[in-house]
């Protein structure tokens, strides 16, 4: 009876057909390393972020007027609204802790490398699209730094040369920040940049099964077919999609059970973290909740300090390292492009640092180092000494894609193994 | 050695330049499940606060259930008649004419806990002083040119600015060491840092209500995924014994 | 469909594998049981704010109404949670004829859970004098009117005073029973309510409650 419905329904919708290619017999690297976790936590975070999003919606008010009332509404008199608020506000800024491991996790590996460059590029379209959809968020709670910050930010465009000024306008729908511009930012945020973001994972993922994972290692598992005797092949159900095409070396195991138990330990972790920052210490001090932001916005009173939220901070400290508006502004551009670009400024045939060269390795650990500092920088009040900090910082920032693009060409490497070593 | 000699005094003005500007804060030790400490708070707010300084996010009858005060107490004591226990809790004042009074219209101070943080308002309410050149007398150490009157003055008297004569580069300087209360006040000196930690007490609460319940929630969520953790963890060992 | 199994792989025999069937399998239990709590858990956040918010019940909270200027045979209406609740004040001679008519009513003894505990009884009342009422009709909510001094005659030969809904011609008693014959189902509903005092009224919870 059961058999019968499911084969019925699959002969006229291909379900199990694209779970057990995707989901369950895809074919995945075995030395995937804790590393390889935070793709499926990104997901579960996307999925966490939508549901509550959706929820908050419910009692959300989008006027300038109702907007930071409703929120406290949400937080006092709605049952669980506090929590369903602090699961979407630290949902947030674990997207972005997330997302910077799994982008650096690409880097050390090189896992954007070919024939993986469109992967990347569709990684970095959902980055972007996940920095507006988060600028935008940040605006709805109405508080004081709602306020301020999209005010900072949208001024950037005014930088612009000639239409500037008309183009903040434009995008504010007023001569200030105003309910007008709330309400359209409340549209992009709760429809408009989900439904991209979603489209872009699902592009992501595609893309990510037709040329198959990378691994810690940087080495094929899949071979030219024909070229393996068949003891040399895996012994694990792969699909044939994959086998079809290649002959799959005994290096891999099935994307379910394996990976994903793999995936469910760091998930566990993971919460485990989520749940201690959420429960205990959802403002984190103010980086995840920033203090003035529990002040109704007001037009006339900007605050003390101004930062964006941590996430956003590395690129406001580029911003701000050069004392030029325009100047600052195509900076601060320029470091979100150069990072979409990376695979052409790898000439390298290595993908792993494991077997690249020693100044790889370097460039790599001191790029992360200057992204963390500079983030600090963008983050913390105003000094002078900060100000040539983040000079030198933005220079080095700029000088990774550089180096690595000169050296790359020639570079010695170490002998890739031709199989998997762990 | 004189090489990290010379990078300490290299990173000393730095400090020093962080620090300026600053006052020092004292440490609110308020205790969330002190529901005795939380009603004072509450009386105080009342009979002190409330005049000016709405909570329009809070509601009676939620402080009421949070710090244990029966319904017919708490209606008696803390609302104004008229007033019904699902209320937000209001002043009469109009924003208008409090604008035209204080010079800026007085903020409302359901959130102001998690604004200026508990050590802030601590430090605040203790740091007021006589000042003739001020409207109302008063100025603030915390906050200079503080556009409000001592309202607690009854109870802590009226204090002035103490200083200490020091030596800096050379010169003789004040330095601020703190106020002293001339004694006319309700309250010891002791018993005032104790009804302001009271007071504090109650703006935490008020700033997040759902705090201890996320806590308790919390611990239970912690434990119960310390358990799936050590499940999910032996299952995944369990079948990576297929591997290699 | 059998490789949707989580011993999908068993099938193609991996070599040197120790199988442990029971282990693996007890493990499996006890991991989905322990996830699947956690489910439920996760939802009980998204299906509890659907409750009213303590903004809804602050507006539909208890409602007190002063009865002490209800002349006899007058009738008074407030609002409880966005709905009329109708306070009569019914005289001896009225809550004499009540017994008269039961022939006439569909559940003349109140045996349909539309009231309170307490207002099961002839009167559907506390106290027999007050008849307090939500005033929407059973059927599809109209609110009905009430008719008096003979007016209601017209509709239920030798019955002064009723309640009549205009919609569709449902009638009630004055203690709120439905007649036979007309389309709504149930008597009109009795809210829960408690004297505060001789005076008062106090609607939306009744004495067990708290």
């Amino acid at each position: 009876m059961w058999k019968n419905l499911m084969d019925w329904i699959e002969y006229r919708l291909p379900i199990m057909r694209v779970a057990n290619m995707h989901a369950i017999q895809y074919p995945a690297p075995r030395n995937m390393n804790f590393w390889y976790m935070f793709g499926f936590l990104a997901t579960i975070v996307l999925v966490n972020q939508i549901v509550t999003g959706i929820w908050l919606t419910m009692s959300y008010n989008p006027t300038s007027e109702g907007a930071f009332a409703s929120v406290e509404y949400i937080m006092r008199d709605v049952d669980y609204g506090w929590l369903l608020r602090y699961m979407h506000s630290t949902g947030a800024s674990a997207f972005f802790i997330v997302v910077y491991m799994h982008m650096f996790r690409g880097m050390i590996y090189g896992s954007y490398q070919k024939p993986r460059e469109l992967l990347w590029l569709f990684g970095m379209f959902i980055y972007i699209a996940l920095m507006a959809e988060a600028f935008m968020g940040y605006v709805l709670p109405w508080g004081q730094m709602s306020y301020w910050g999209a005010q900072v930010i949208v001024s950037l465009f005014s930088a612009i040369p000639v239409i500037g000024q008309d183009l903040v306008v434009w995008i504010q729908g007023d001569y200030v920040i105003s309910g007008a511009t709330l309400n359209r930012f409340f549209a992009l945020h709760v429809i408009a940049l989900p439904l991209v973001i979603v489209i872009l994972v699902f592009l992501h993922i595609v893309a990510l099964h037709e040329v198959g994972s990378n691994n810690p290692d940087g080495t094929d598992v899949k071979r030219k077919k024909g070229s393996l005797k068949e003891e040399e092949k895996t012994k694990f159900k792969i699909h044939e999609y994959y086998t079809s095409k290649y002959d799959i070396i005994d290096d891999v195991v099935p994307f379910f059970p394996h990976i994903v138990l793999k995936d469910l330990i760091g998930f566990s972790v993971f919460l485990i973290v989520f749940c201690y920052i959420m429960f205990f210490n959802p403002g984190m001090g103010g980086y995840f909740l920033e203090h003035p932001n529990f002040e109704i916005a007001n037009p006339l009173k900007t605050p003390a300090h101004i930062f964006p939220v941590w996430y956003f901070t590395p690129f406001y400290a580029i911003l701000k390292a050069v004392p030029d508006k325009l100047g600052g502004v195509i900076a601060m551009f320029a470091a979100i492009i150069a990072l979409v670009l990376l695979p052409w400024f790898d000439r390298g045939k290595v993908k792993s640092w494991r077997y690249r060269c020693g100044f790889h390795r370097w460039n790599l650990l001191i790029f992360a180092a200057v992204f963390i500092f500079l983030g600090y920088l963008g983050g913390t009040p105003q000094a002078n000494w900060k100000i040539v900090a983040s000079q030198i910082l933005t220079i080095m920032y700029f000088a990774f894609f550089f180096l690595l693009f000169m050296y790359s060409k020639n570079e010695k490497c170490k002998l890739v193994p031709a199989r998997i070593t762990e | 050695m004189r090489k990290l000699v010379f990078l300490l005094s290299m990173l000393l003005p730095i400090s020093v330049l962080a620090s300026s500007g600053e006052v020092h804060l004292d440490h609110a030790d308020y205790d969330l499940t002190d529901k005795a400490s939380l009603q004072k708070g509450a009386q105080l707010f009342n009979n002190y606060c409330l005049g000016c300084h709405q909570m329009q996010y809070q509601r009676y009858q939620r402080a009421f259930e949070d710090l244990g005060i029966p319904l017919d107490v708490g209606q008696a004591n803390l609302q104004f008649t008229g007033t019904k226990p699902g209320d937000h809790i209001l002043n009469a004042m109009p924003a208008e004419s409090a604008a035209k009074w204080f010079g800026a219209p007085p903020p409302d101070l359901t959130l102001v806990a998690r604004v200026r943080g508990a050590d802030w308002i601590y430090t605040y309410l203790r740091s007021f002083y006589a000042d003739d050149s001020r409207p109302f007398g008063v100025n603030n150490v915390v906050f200079p040119e503080v556009g409000m009157p001592h309202v607690l003055q009854e109870l802590q008297g009226l204090p002035t600015k103490t200083t200490e004569k020091h030596m800096v580069d050379g010169e003789l300087v004040d330095r601020y060491v703190g106020i002293k209360s001339d004694g006319k006040g309700y309250m010891t000196p002791d018993e005032y840092d104790e009804a302001v930690l009271d007071l504090v007490n109650y703006l935490v609460y008020t700033g997040e209500p759902s705090r201890l319940e996320s806590e308790a929630i919390g611990r239970y969520v912690l434990l119960f995924l310390l358990v799936l953790l050590v499940l999910v963890y032996l299952l995944k060992k369990e079948y990576w014994r297929d591997v290699h | 469909m059998s490789n949707v199994s989580l011993d999908a792989h068993d099938s193609s025999g991996t070599e040197n594998q120790p199988q442990d069937t029971g282990r693996r399998r007890f493990l499996t239990v006890a991991t989905s049981v322990v996830g699947g709590v956690g489910v439920v858990g996760a939802a009980v956040p998204f299906i509890g704010s659907w409750n009213p918010s303590v903004k809804a019940k602050a507006a539909g909270a208890d409602v007190e109404a002063d009865i002490s200027k209800i002349q006899p045979g007058q009738q008074i209406t407030v609002i409880w949670r966005s709905k009329p609740v109708w306070i009569v004040r019914r005289t001896p001679e009225l809550l004499a004829s009540l017994a008269s008519i039961e022939d006439q009513l569909k559940d003349p003894n109140s045996e349909q859970e539309q009231q309170p505990v307490f207002a099961q009884n002839r009167y559907r009342s506390l106290k027999d004098e007050y008849l307090v009422l939500v005033g929407i009709c059973t059927h599809l909510g109209c609110s009905p009117k009430h008719l008096k001094d003979g007016a209601f005659e017209e509709y239920v030969e030798g019955v002064p005073e009723g309640f009549f809904c205009p919609c569709h011609g449902s009638k009630f008693d004055m203690a709120g029973r439905v007649f036979q014959n007309v389309p709504a189902p149930l008597n009109l509903v009795v809210p829960p309510y408690k004297y505060v005092d001789d005076n008062t009224l106090l609607i939306g919870s009744s004495e067990g409650d708290a």
